[in-house]
């Protein structure tokens, strides 16, 4: 925290340091709470609810199939949240300083994900990718996929963002969706001129089998492996890290102080001396190198990246970060958490639950914006919604 | 003054057309009619009689437009988009087909020309492009498409303007079932495919329980739908019926799976889903084993999922190229003008576009000049069996070929590019099956 004590002009009392602490990690509390109790709550009911249906189905034991997977749910809720979540403080970034949705954050995603496909391919075919360590190889991808991420985000506020900052709100609105549009469909372009195809493979190296958690006993008297696979583990570890330093900066730093500064107030702000476009650019860099690094690790996970994987999981962030409270960036990760383990919940178990009458993959995405009519209706500030005051 | 001039010219210049076209069909056709026997099979020599009393007096109004004007057919397929490798197959098939073939129409007077179409692989597309199709009068038949969902879209324009439909790839048995008589292909039906795919589940591989997936489409939704009936009424039991969108994070479909423990894992859908999916489930330890329908068949399913699918089985309705022994100088055709090995179903679309031309010239054969729409279906409808390089295709009432044959392929498991290792997929049975 030395660091910090030195980029504060402040005298490092131990009042700052305290504070600093509790603003980098206070948000941390609050998105473990959440983590818990989410999953708390949900398993909870889905046990609830198959302890009620359980004489209705008479071939199955609905209440032991339901804890079977129960730990396998939640893991996979949290790896689901954690991709959210990352997208999520994107946008939230952006809103929070600018007020306005950059609809084009999910492609800045997917171009994230794309280099570091490309970078995948042409290790792949000097043969070096199984030589270097894959913990590196992650390293260098997610270094790359942030640098290529963040750039184009600059660029884009450059040329279709700040010519309209003064216009009505609707109509950077729109370019951000001709952006999205552009990108897509640019990206297909190159995709199939430069070959890696539109289903691009993103090659890695061998990350060893998933780590066996634990044996959970089923009722035919298998026992079924609670798996975390090690791509998941990184992606956790890396958001977590994310949000530490995204946190730190915002909140310790001369940078963050500058960027609150500028979304409380953009004309006192550049009273006060603060160069505002340095500040906004800074913000789409920032924004958009966290949106790169979420694609890099999302590619490295699932393994295939094509120009739409933006669009959806877009969306999706948009609704955690509208859950949480928009423009707070403990919420963004709280909301993209619950989201993601209310889709995992939704996926797994309602085709269980109802017998198959329910398709349960097929109403996840449903959920999500079920979800965002649901919060704009009864609570539009959002989960942590007392916080929005304070933005970023 | 200037109005009054141009209508008056224009309309000496109808008249004047009119009264070309009208009397054209009766008088050079006449003689003509009789050579034209009406062999189905041979028709490369007919063109020259026609063709003989047309050319000669060029000058005269009558006979000029009998044999002349452009014909086009149009494909529609994938051409951009995941769907993309299968998508262009077909057109390039057509392509080449009419490339081979429109000599027969060319030779009449004609011009051919091939209107190519991307539907990618969405049914609004499809539908759309569909009336862009209709609304040019020159398109007289339609090569297409690769996915059953966007056919059944697009179909109901195609009735209403009477243009033949001659798929070179869709399976679903809704494309011939539904009454529509213009819509004909020359491959097998997903009814059939699904309990092709069963019984060799349930006889070869040994299945006792399977879970099945689908894409939520037309295609993959149909065919994994009849697996689950062939199944349930064989003794298979069934641990889950799960329709997705999802194109790459399966995590919440396989955790499910993988608690249910199934001996397989049914996938009815397209490659660029299964791909992904079937190495997620690998990658989780899921050790059952995988079979899924002809949309799987693509190298591109080898370079999605890797090692996950080598040896995996596949049904099929089109077997590679190297199958057909007919079809060896269309595969060294397509590759030297494409720079690829032919994917599936282009050797499909070569035939369904020879049989485009051929219904084509002998619909013009009989009408003495360029045809009609409905009598270019009707001519599909009247012509008889076609010998093409997959196989000989007569169609049945519906517009299904009469027999069709059916494929269970592995793929292989040599190391190696993708598109090489696909080639050798090996063929492991083979069924001709009559149409329901």
């Amino acid at each position: 925290m030395a660091i910090a004590a030195d980029a504060l002009p402040a005298p490092a009392s131990r009042r700052t340091l305290r504070m600093t602490l509790a603003g980098v990690f206070g948000p941390l509390g609050q998105v473990f709470i959440f983590v818990v109790g989410s999953a708390i709550v949900l398993s909870v009911i889905t046990v609830l609810v198959a302890f009620l249906l359980r004489g209705t189905r008479t071939n199955v034991d609905l209440v032991q199939a339901t804890l079977t997977i129960l730990p396998q749910v939640i893991v996979d809720g949290l790896v689901r949240g954690f991709l959210f979540a990352t997208i999520a403080l994107g946008y939230t970034m952006v809103y929070g300083v600018l007020e306005f949705i950059n609809f084009a954050h999910g492609e800045i995603f997917m171009v994230g994900a794309f280099s570091g496909a490309a970078l995948g391919t042409v290790l792949a075919a000097s043969g070096m990718l199984n030589a270097i360590p894959p913990l590196l190889f992650v390293l260098i991808a997610v270094i790359v996929g942030m640098l290529v991420s963040g750039m184009l985000a600059m660029t884009i506020e450059r040329v279709a963002y700040r010519p309209l900052r003064n216009a009505p709100r609707l109509v950077p609105l729109i370019s951000a969706i001709g952006v999205s549009l552009l990108l897509q469909d640019g990206m297909r372009l190159i995709a199939n001129v430069t070959g890696l195809g539109f289903n691009a493979r993103f090659p890695t190296p061998n990350f060893g089998p998933p780590l066996q958690l634990a044996q959970i006993p089923a009722a035919d008297g298998r026992t079924i492996p609670l798996i975390l696979d090690v791509r998941a583990l990184i992606f956790i570890v890396a958001a977590t890290l994310m949000l530490i330093g995204l946190n730190y900066l915002v909140n310790a730093t001369k940078l963050g102080t500058a960027i609150r500064a500028v979304a409380q107030d953009r004309p006192t702000a550049s009273l006060m001396g603060i160069n505002v476009n340095q500040i906004i650019a800074l913000t789409f860099l920032i924004g958009g190198a966290l949106g790169g690094a979420a694609g890099v690790l999302f590619g490295i996970r699932v393994g295939t990246v094509n120009p739409y994987i933006g669009f959806l999981p877009g969306l999706k962030a948009f609704t955690a970060a509208v859950l949480g409270g928009i423009g707070n960036i403990p919420g963004a990760m709280v909301g993209g958490i619950v989201l993601g383990f209310l889709e995992a919940f939704v996926a797994s178990y309602l085709s269980l639950l109802t017998g198959g009458a329910f398709s349960g993959a097929s109403y996840a995405d449903i959920v999500a914006f079920a979800i965002l009519i649901l919060i704009l209706i009864f609570r539009p500030s959002g989960l942590l919604g007392e916080a929005v005051a304070q933005k970023v | 003054m200037r109005y009054q001039a141009s209508k008056l010219l224009l309309t000496t210049f109808l008249v004047g057309a009119l009264a070309a076209c009208a009397p054209a069909p009766a008088a050079p056709a006449a003689p003509t009619a009789p050579p034209a026997e009406p062999t189905p099979t041979a028709a490369p020599a007919e063109p020259t009689p026609t063709a003989a009393p047309a050319e000669p007096t060029p000058t005269t109004a009558p006979a000029a437009p009998a044999m002349s004007g452009k014909i086009k057919i149009a494909t529609q397929s994938p051409l951009s988009g995941p769907q993309a490798a299968l998508g262009t197959g077909i057109r390039n098939g057509a392509d080449l087909g009419l490339q081979d073939m429109g000599k027969m129409l060319t030779d009449m007077g004609f011009e051919v020309e091939l209107a190519p179409f991307d539907d990618q692989a969405k049914p609004e597309v499809g539908a759309a492009n569909a009336k862009n199709i209709a609304s040019d009068p020159d398109i007289l038949c339609i090569v297409g498409h690769l996915n059953s969902g966007v056919a059944l879209a697009s179909l109901p324009t195609y009735k209403d303007n009477s243009l033949a439909m001659v798929s070179p790839a869709n399976t679903n048995p809704k494309i011939t079932e539904s009454g529509y008589q213009n819509a004909f292909r020359v491959v097998g039906r997903d009814d059939v495919q699904g309990a092709v795919g069963e019984e060799f589940a349930r006889t070869e591989m040994k299945i006792k329980s399977v879970y099945i997936i689908h894409d939520k489409t037309d295609y993959g939704q149909g065919v994994a739908e009849f697996f689950r009936q062939q199944a349930e009424k064989n003794g298979i039991q069934v641990l889950g019926f799960e329709g997705t969108e999802e194109k790459s994070n399966f995590e919440s479909i396989l955790t499910p799976i993988q608690a249910a423990n199934p001996d397989l894992i049914y996938f009815g859908g397209i490659y660029d889903q299964a791909g992904p999916m079937f190495r997620q489930a690998r990658d989780r330890g899921i050790t059952a084993q995988f079979l899924g329908p002809d949309g799987l068949d693509s190298p591109e399913l080898l370079k999605l999922a890797g090692d996950a699918v080598k040896g995996m089985y596949y049904t099929s309705v089109a077997a590679p190229v190297s199958q057909f022994p007919d079809a060896a100088k269309f595969a060294e055709d397509y590759k030297a003008k494409f720079n690829e090995d032919a994917p599936p179903f282009s050797a499909q679309a070569y035939d369904a576009m020879g049989i485009c031309i051929r219904a084509i010239a002998q619909a013009a054969e009989k009408a003495g000049g360029k045809p009609s729409r409905e009598q270019v279906v009707q001519a599909i409808r009247d012509a008889g069996e076609y010998k093409g390089i997959t196989g000989a295709y007569t169609f049945n009432a519906k517009g299904d070929p009469v027999t069709s044959t059916y494929f269970v392929l592995q793929v292989s498991d040599k190391d190696g590019e993708p598109g090489e290792v696909w080639n050798a997929n090996a063929v492991v049975k083979k069924l001709d099956i009559p149409a329901p």
